[in-house]
């Protein structure tokens, strides 16, 4: 159970003009500018969801997952997940997630990621039974038979994503955190990542909270859409709901995007 | 414990394999420490009893300091750590169930230890074979050598410390560049890198000696080189335990710090 109320966050950014005197200018003295990234979030997520999060860039997705993942503290709001606060304890509290952040990567770049997976095991104090039920389970979903005594630099993207929902679900989290988990994938891994997404949902009840630019992601995952625009929350629904008959996914959301002005 | 293990396991397996790296830097230190020994060949032949250590000792300095390159020189610092503060990867870090700190110790350890075994042996073994007063000699007595590990450990210890504080300052700043470069020319300087301490002159040595600098390479060093009264070294030892304990505690607080107010960066 994920509960998120009135969460605001604000960023200061450094701004100036173009232009060397600009520059030598603003060594002394600087103009910030404050950025609201998240005002006034709420929502509650039940255990089993899987809710897509959607929005343009800059729109406050990313703060949120990082928020949700006990990275960020926010300025005020509160937020409960299984009754941890997540940037408080954050210790105790990561034990019970799992996170993909699309554009990073977690897997030791020179070593196997057989090496990552294990090194994974200790962090977690997996036992053992568990680890070897959850990798071969992990293994078979993904087909990671060939891949796993590769180094990570060897891999392509959309291997390196598998290995990557993998790593983050060794320790068999409740809840799991995907942060544009099919950025620039092809449409065979694509395809892949989502079926995984779903079966892994359906076997063991993991909630999931993914983000994601690709409609398609949504429509083959997400009964529940949460919209977000310039850091507020302006739509929470089911796909049925903003859709209309005989329009695509890309349409309807570009027309969403165009109504309310983001 | 088992995961620290777990981790520094897992570094030095990874440093083994950089084969080409090691070689590069065995040559890189043989010719280096040949030249430093040949430029202090030069000074001594004007005046041998202007230096504060016999060049035999120098040599015995140059030489073990040559060998055991990784573990003393603060600027090996480990790139990808200051990437992933910059680029936003540790982001990765924080969410595990795990202290930033103590993994990034555990790894810098393991990564100076892999560096250092890949580089000793062949070092150790020629500087020991070449012609008194150039090669290495063996240490005054058991004592002094016993003395020497342990200090060399600690000073591995006071090394990987202080890069944590960089480490931990760089959370703060946008590139890590500027904080690098200085720790760089400071360090090298301080610690007696490139001029042995008792080399300068008395009232300057007798503060550096004091600072967390000498802490590093200078203690060991010169135990095993045999420049050191007993008084001396037990002092130094007392100053290694100091710094040691004096810089963990603040680079704990420093991360404490750093993971409450961290921006990653980056969508």
């Amino acid at each position: 159970m994920i509960t998120m109320e009135h969460i605001c966050k604000t960023y200061r950014i450094a701004k100036r003009n173009a232009g060397f005197a600009e520059a030598c200018k603003s060594l002394f003295h600087r103009e910030y500018e404050e950025i609201h990234a998240l005002s006034d979030i709420s929502f509650t997520i039940g255990d089993g969801e899987i809710v897509g999060y959607i929005g343009p860039n800059g729109a406050g997705k990313s703060s949120t997952i990082k928020i949700l993942s006990g990275i960020l503290t926010p300025d005020s709001g509160s937020c409960l997940v299984d009754g941890h606060i997540p940037w408080k304890d954050r210790t105790a509290y990561v034990r019970g997630i799992g996170v993909v952040f699309g554009q990073r990567s977690q897997l030791w770049w020179d070593v196997p990621v057989i090496d990552t997976f294990q090194l994974l095991q200790e962090i977690y104090s997996i036992p053992d039974a568990l680890y070897r039920n959850n990798l071969e389970e992990l293994t078979d979903l993904l087909d990671l038979h060939e891949l796993l005594r590769t180094p990570a630099r060897q891999l392509s993207l959309g291997q390196r994503m598998r290995c990557e929902l993998a790593a983050s679900l060794l320790h068999s989290p409740k809840i799991l955190f995907l942060d544009e988990p099919t950025i620039g994938l092809d449409a065979v891994s694509k395809l892949a990542v989502r079926d995984f997404i779903r079966k892994q949902n359906e076997a063991h009840g993991t909630t999931v909270i993914l983000t994601t630019h690709d409609m398609q992601d949504i429509e083959a995952l997400a009964k529940r859409i949460i919209l977000i625009g310039k850091g507020h929350i302006l739509m929470d629904g089911t796909l049925a709901d903003i859709q209309k008959g005989g329009e695509s996914i890309d349409e309807t959301v570009a027309e969403l995007y165009r109504a309310y002005d983001i | 414990m088992k995961k620290y293990i777990a981790f520094f396991r897992l570094r030095f397996a990874m440093g083994l394999q950089y084969r080409s790296a090691a070689l590069a830097g065995m040559v890189t230190q043989f010719v280096w420490g040949a030249m430093e020994i040949l430029v202090f060949r030069a000074f001594y032949e004007a005046d041998a009893a202007a230096f504060p250590m016999s060049l035999e000792a120098t040599a015995s300095y140059i030489w073990m300091q040559q060998a055991f390159l990784a573990f003393f020189m603060v600027y090996f610092m480990e790139n990808e750590l200051f990437d992933a503060i910059k680029d936003g990867n540790v982001a990765y870090e924080l969410c595990r169930p795990i202290r930033i700190y103590d993994m990034w110790f555990a790894r810098s350890i393991a990564n100076r230890s892999s560096r250092a075994a890949l580089r000793c042996i062949p070092i150790l073994l020629v500087a020991a074979f070449l012609p008194k007063p150039y090669g290495i000699s063996a240490p005054a007595d058991l004592q002094h050598f016993l003395l020497f590990l342990l200090t060399m450990f600690l000073g591995v210890l006071a090394v990987v410390a202080f890069c944590m504080i960089v480490y931990g300052l760089a959370f703060f700043t946008i590139s890590p560049e500027g904080l690098r470069i200085f720790f760089y020319s400071v360090t090298e300087f301080f610690t007696g890198a490139v001029i042995p301490l008792p080399f300068f002159p008395d009232p300057v040595r007798r503060m550096m000696e004091y600072l967390p600098f000498a802490a590093m390479q200078n203690v060991p060093l010169r135990i095993y080189s045999g420049s050191m009264t007993d008084s001396e070294m037990f002092s130094a030892v007392g100053l290694q335990v100091f710094w040691l304990v004096a810089m963990i505690l603040f680079g704990r607080l420093l991360f404490a710090r750093a993971e409450r107010r961290a921006v990653v960066q980056g969508g």
